[in-house]
């Protein structure tokens, strides 16, 4: 690993925030969650947001995932400014660049893990066979295609995590966003779903954001971002 | 999401609750079952009053009488001036007086623009009838105008174009002259007599063509109905003997109109009759009162519908009010995902449309089932007397509408707790514990 600092690399970054602000609230009840962050994230490279939990790594990471709009401060997305994004192009740019996996997994029990796989073609418009592939192929993958016709609700949470991975797989994203991905699981399954992200990372050259308070977990990352009461503390550090 | 996969979708969602989809889809179906049958009485009953129209008068015909002068003023009550031409009509409050009318009133009428044919009501007072030698009864006699028709029990309608005097007579009165049935009755001679201006009475020998229904209104109210050539020969007996200003006067006249007429060149036409001195009713009015009182019922009884539809329309904001903040995350996740407020609106409120539909569906269904069967039994029991009512009918067109007003009204109700769902904000909904 020879990355250094954005500024130096040769490919531009696919995600650069530059003094980016958040506030929630006014007056005494104001609360600055983020207070000045400036950041790049190039194409294929894993990174780790490291923080306690209120120090703003959430905040960065529904701002990155344009899940919300920042206060101050720019976003560019592939070099173009996300506050032109709107509406149905901001849908798409959700839809085909990035995929979530949530610490609490989000999957809709009552369904079958298809299903839920199925959910991000879905809602891009993508006809029903072709779906189906897609996700049966996400599922395979993963290997749990024998689990694709069970309920979301009757899986182990190893496997859930592994559907939800899956789901977040199924759109092609260049980004993949993990909330605490291991938070739920014990420590073996946890280290199953974190080879299957550096993997992803590696094989299929998805660019991996991982938020997390686990040191073992941000130290597999090509880099760390230590965020403490909203500003990034010990700058970007190289992975060892 | 496409518009196939938003609707599969939101008819999935309301089935993972079937609890309070299933309880929000019976205040649906009492409403939907209960507008249905009270509207499915107004359309057997004003179906009713539309078959026996026919009965009651044409399309294009009005009954035009000379309004007497006395009667203008319906606010004064003090005594009428004496009219050597008025007759008084009706009895006790509804007194009221007509002036005969001339052959130059008659021309008068025709000349009246709009009006394409005239022709004056000869009334004709019947003594009574009698069959054979047994007990005579008191009738009275009306016409056919074109475009009238007798509801008959049995036989055929008098033909005005034959010479043959004929006659229909109502169904109450077969076995009171002695008939075995209705059937018994036609082809039969019937006696009829009638007083002449000199008080001579007079027998005739006419023949029963047909037995009238006994509808609920009629050319002849109770009455016997004559072809031409029996109503011109009994009113020639009639006259006979009175004095030569007695001849040729009547009370009220029939007059043809175009059938096409607007309703408002119909009252334009009524507006230069009574310009010119002469009253005129069309069916239509006559009908007015009559429907204007069944209309008036079946709304109220639409209104208590209604109210049970508002009721049932508060259950599904509730229900999906409660959806809405149930799904927070599923919503916020769907949001992170991409899908657009739009379609996020779309989902619910197609979930909200969907219960109507099931509501309203199944209302209406069992409402047609349970309607027919009630007309069914009360034909046959308590309505027998009323022969071709059918107390609660439906119209294709009525139901198909009940149904998509219930959706409208669902769709309404679904709009607030949709608005509540497209707008979540995606983050907050994913945080949300």
């Amino acid at each position: 690993m020879t990355h250094s600092t954005a500024t130096e690399d040769r490919s531009a970054p696919i995600l650069s925030v530059r003094d980016l602000h958040k506030t929630y609230g006014r007056g005494p009840s104001r609360f600055d969650a983020l207070r000045g962050v400036s950041l790049d994230i190039r194409e294929g490279e894993s990174i780790a947001i490291v923080g306690k939990s209120g120090s703003g790594k959430s905040t960065l990471m529904h701002l990155l995932a344009l899940l919300d709009q920042p206060s101050q401060g720019s976003l560019l997305l592939d070099g173009q400014d996300t506050r032109q994004l709107r509406g149905a192009r901001l849908n798409r740019a959700r839809n085909k660049t990035f995929g979530f996996v949530f610490q609490q997994f989000f999957l809709n029990g009552s369904q079958t893990a298809l299903e839920n796989v199925t959910l991000p073609l879905k809602i891009a418009g993508v006809g029903r066979r072709a779906r189906r592939y897609r996700a049966t192929n996400a599922l395979e993958q993963l290997e749990l295609g024998d689990k694709a016709k069970n309920k979301a609700i009757n899986l182990s949470g190893g496997q859930k995590q592994r559907v939800v991975i899956a789901r977040a797989l199924v759109n092609s994203p260049r980004v993949i966003f993990a909330d605490e991905p291991t938070g739920n699981l014990d420590t073996n399954t946890g280290g199953v779903v974190e080879d299957i992200l550096f993997t992803l990372n590696r094989e299929q050259g998805i660019t991996l954001v991982i938020v997390t308070h686990d040191e073992e977990l941000a130290a597999r990352c090509d880099r760390r971002i230590h965020i403490r009461d909203g500003v990034i503390v010990d700058g970007e550090q190289v992975a060892a | 999401m496409n518009a196939g996969d938003l609707i599969g979708t939101a008819i999935a969602n309301t089935f993972r609750s079937k609890a309070r989809t299933t309880l929000t889809v019976l205040a649906i179906f009492v409403g939907a079952f209960t507008l249905t049958l009270t509207s499915g009485l107004g359309t057997g009953i004003n179906r009713y009053i539309d078959d026996t129209v026919a009965g009651i008068g044409a399309d294009d015909v009005m009954t035009v009488t000379k309004t007497g002068e006395a009667s203008a003023d319906a606010e004064d009550t003090g005594p009428r001036e004496y009219d050597p031409d008025s007759v008084v009509t009706g009895n006790g409050p509804a007194q009221d007086s007509v002036t005969l009318m001339t052959d130059a009133d008659i021309q008068a009428i025709g000349d009246v623009e709009g009006i394409l044919e005239v022709e004056p009501v000869k009334s004709v007072q019947l003594d009574y009838v009698q069959y054979g030698d047994d007990t005579p009864y008191v009738a009275s006699l009306g016409g056919l105008v074109a475009g009238q028709n007798v509801q008959l029990a049995a036989g055929a309608e008098p033909d005005d174009g034959s010479t043959e005097l004929q006659v229909t007579i109502p169904v109450t009165y077969v076995e009171p002259l002695g008939f075995a049935d209705a059937d018994a009755a036609i082809g039969e001679p019937l006696t009829v007599a009638v007083t002449d201006g000199a008080f001579t009475q007079h027998d005739v020998e006419v023949t029963i063509v047909g037995v009238a229904e006994e509808a609920l209104a009629a050319a002849s109210g109770t009455g016997l109905v004559a072809n031409q050539a029996l109503e011109d020969d009994l009113y020639q007996l009639q006259s006979t003997g009175l004095p030569a200003d007695q001849l040729d006067r009547w009370a009220e006249a029939t007059a043809w109109f175009d059938i096409d007429l607007t309703t408002a060149e119909i009252e334009e036409l009524k507006e230069r009759l009574t310009d010119a001195g002469f009253a005129a009713t069309t069916t239509a009015d006559q009908l007015g009162a009559f429907t204007t009182v069944i209309d008036t019922i079946v709304l109220v009884l639409n209104v208590f519908a209604a109210i049970a539809l508002l009721a049932a329309a508060f259950g599904i904001v509730n229900t999906l009010l409660m959806s809405v903040q149930e799904r927070t995350r599923e919503i916020g996740l769907m949001k992170a995902m991409g899908m657009g407020s739009g379609r996020v609106f779309a989902l619910f409120s197609t979930e909200a449309v969907f219960i109507g539909f099931l509501g309203s569906a199944i209302g209406v269904v069992v409402a047609m089932i349970v309607g027919t069967a009630a007309s069914t039994f009360l034909g046959g029991a308590l309505l027998a007397d009323l022969p071709g009512l059918t107390i609660v009918a439906f119209d294709p067109l009525t139901v198909a509408l009940t149904i998509v007003l219930i959706m409208a009204v669902a769709f309404l109700a679904g709009t607030l707790p949709a608005a509540r769902a497209a707008r979540k904000d995606p983050v907050e909904a994913l945080r949300y514990e």
